[in-house]
């Protein structure tokens, strides 16, 4: 089987041969046409037929939307907040408020960075205890002020380093996990690619938990669920299917509240449609938190997380 | 009335299985010296010569902190269940056979309640012998159901973890459990009830990333390796070599991680102290 990224350099081909046949005009319309019905078919086809690994590769996609194209796109007036207040400013985690659908909110989330300089800048998505403590520190202030909180989860995991060890971040990470349970306001996150581990839980203790339809959401990478049980890379798709990372069979685990499309050939090829489609779910799960109490929504948080597992 | 039937009474009389490896001599894995168990044991499992802290099953553990005759499991009824089907080079029904079959127990954490020096307390075990003493669904829910306990009686909790983290065998739903217990411990807090956490060799992962940093006093014994990620992992990425005493009970120490060290057989006496001056 062909892996995703061949499938689409084959497709941008295939696309480009069929527009410049149109284009020449020398060829019978209804063959043309024919030829592009085929062409559609085929990658419906791949498409429909994704394996959990092709969408770890999708939700790992360099093109990918990531938290500032979300803040860019679908938020307005966003202002950032830096800054842990004990020790520095992470820069895995962007926290803020702005404006969504015209509702004040406070938004979070974990960014990447696209360009080699700015991943370096980023750490790769792979936030420090001073990404954590900020990020609460942020949704403190949110609770304060009664603004709901959305959260928007990518992160292969939490930093694993040195200094990650000597700023604490497993009580930082445990702490946000504690104070999340306890927040009086609205929290929507959203898993928008790679949901990695306590990472991505530490902003991720939602009432409402969504996710990409290609994103995922595991307690360890595939790698390293490979490396540690199987003691070979080689199996990492079997460790891949084994996990159930994918947004379905998370929706099927109850884990998740609900998917928010992706097009079909995924979100970095259609970024309009994408942004679209998280505004109209997440302004859903908004909507129906909106109406709940502080007292309603703590208790809603707790039972939701209270109930998985025996 | 119901809870009253599912609860065991164990006898404090009774000996508790033999801990680690068996045989009539066991070496020290930090300075070599081979001790007669007899005399092992009587010293709390630490070794005579260097102080090398061995590891210890859950239900010595708690004969060691429960004054005599005083303590009863709760929560025997949960058993573990393989949720997703999970297979990797064994099916993971097969390593919960094995590991239920090696340790005589249900899964990696044992609850109880007793008197610690005539003080009422319940306390949440970790048997590292029991897969690693990884987190799955149902460790984290006895954790849970203590903690509630803890806050719904008014008794100060404690919990001995010895971790390398979430299972992964229960993949999402052992990840949850971070969540589940630590919101559960929100109702402590609310209540003003003690929780002290106590951090054994290991204590890694999801387990350390959770309830097991979010105590209001936290302890560790000597020499445990306590952090987040895996010592092996961080050298991959950063590749770099790691300092020494990296990520032990010291170190954590050092940086304000934690707030003491203390020996095995100060524990109780120190657990005890505690309780009393902060119920």
């Amino acid at each position: 089987m062909q892996t995703l990224f061949e499938f689409e350099k084959k497709v941008d081909k295939l696309r480009k041969k069929i527009e410049e046949l149109k284009s020449m005009g020398k060829f019978d319309p209804v063959v043309v046409e024919e030829i592009e019905k085929k062409f559609q078919k085929k990658i419906k086809e791949f498409y429909g037929n994704l394996s959990p690994w092709d969408r770890v590769q999708i939700a790992r996609h360099p093109d990918r939307p990531h938290t500032i194209d979300y803040i860019n796109n679908v938020f307005t007036d966003f202002i950032e907040l830096h800054g842990d207040r004990h020790y520095g400013d992470g820069k895995a985690i962007i926290a803020g408020f702005a404006k969504f659908s015209g509702i004040p909110v406070c938004v979070i989330g974990q960014e990447k960075g696209r360009d080699t300089k700015e991943k370096i800048a980023r750490n790769f998505g792979m936030p420090l205890p001073e990404d954590y403590r900020k990020a609460l520190r942020v949704m403190k202030l949110a609770e304060k002020f009664r603004k709901p909180i959305i959260t928007l989860v990518d992160t292969p995991g939490a930093f694993p380093g040195i200094e990650a060890e000597e700023h604490g971040q497993s009580e930082a990470i445990a702490r946000n996990l504690l104070e999340m349970a306890k927040l009086k306001v609205p929290v929507v996150s959203v898993v928008i690619g790679e949901g990695g581990s306590g990472g991505a839980l530490a902003i991720s203790v939602a009432n409402k938990l969504l996710m990409l339809e290609n994103a995922i959401y595991s307690v360890i990478s595939p790698e390293g669920c490979a490396a540690i049980l199987w003691q070979s890379q080689d199996k990492v798709k079997e460790a891949t299917e084994a996990l159930k990372l994918t947004s379905r069979d998370l929706l099927k685990l109850g884990i998740i509240d609900g998917i928010i499309p992706e097009p079909l050939e995924g979100a970095h090829r259609d970024y309009e449609t994408t942004f679209k489609n998280f505004k109209e779910h997440v302004l859903r799960a908004l909507d129906e938190l909106l109406g709940l109490t502080p007292e309603e929504l703590v208790k809603q948080r707790y039972e939701k997380f209270r109930k998985i597992g025996v | 009335m119901l809870k009253k039937f599912f609860r065991k009474k164990l006898d404090g009389e009774q000996k508790p299985q033999s801990p680690v490896p068996t045989g009539l001599w066991i070496k020290c894995e930090n300075c070599k010296a081979l001790h007669f168990r007899g005399e092992l044991e009587s010293n709390l499992m630490v070794c005579p010569r260097c102080g090398y802290h061995f590891p210890v099953p859950a239900k010595d553990r708690l004969y060691m902190l429960f004054d005599k005759g005083t303590f009863e499991e709760l929560d025997i009824d949960l058993e573990p269940q393989d949720i997703l089907e999970f297979v990797d080079r064994k099916p993971y029904s097969q390593r919960l056979k094995e590991a239920q079959e090696k340790t005589g127990l249900k899964d990696a954490v044992i609850n109880a309640k007793g008197k610690l020096d005539g003080k009422d307390v319940l306390i949440s075990c970790f048997d590292f012998r029991f897969m690693g003493g990884s987190m799955g669904s149902v460790v984290g829910e006895k954790i849970t159901r203590n903690i509630e306990r803890a806050a719904e009686e008014r008794i100060p909790f404690i919990c001995i973890s010895a971790s390398g983290g979430a299972r992964m065998q229960e993949g999402i739903i052992s990840l949850m459990q971070m969540a589940k217990t630590s919101a559960a411990l929100a109702l402590l807090e609310e209540r003003g009830v003690p929780y002290i956490s106590v951090l054994t060799h290991p204590t890694m992962g999801g387990v350390s990333a959770s309830f097991a940093f979010l105590g209001d006093v936290i302890i560790a014994e000597p020499k445990a390796l306590i952090g987040f990620a895996g010592p092996r992992v961080i050298e991959q990425t950063i590749r770099q070599k790691l300092p020494k005493g990296f990520q032990r009970s010291e170190f954590l120490l050092e940086h304000g991680l934690i707030d003491m060290v203390v020996e095995r057989k100060d524990l109780k006496n120190t657990l005890s102290q505690l309780v009393e001056l902060l119920s």
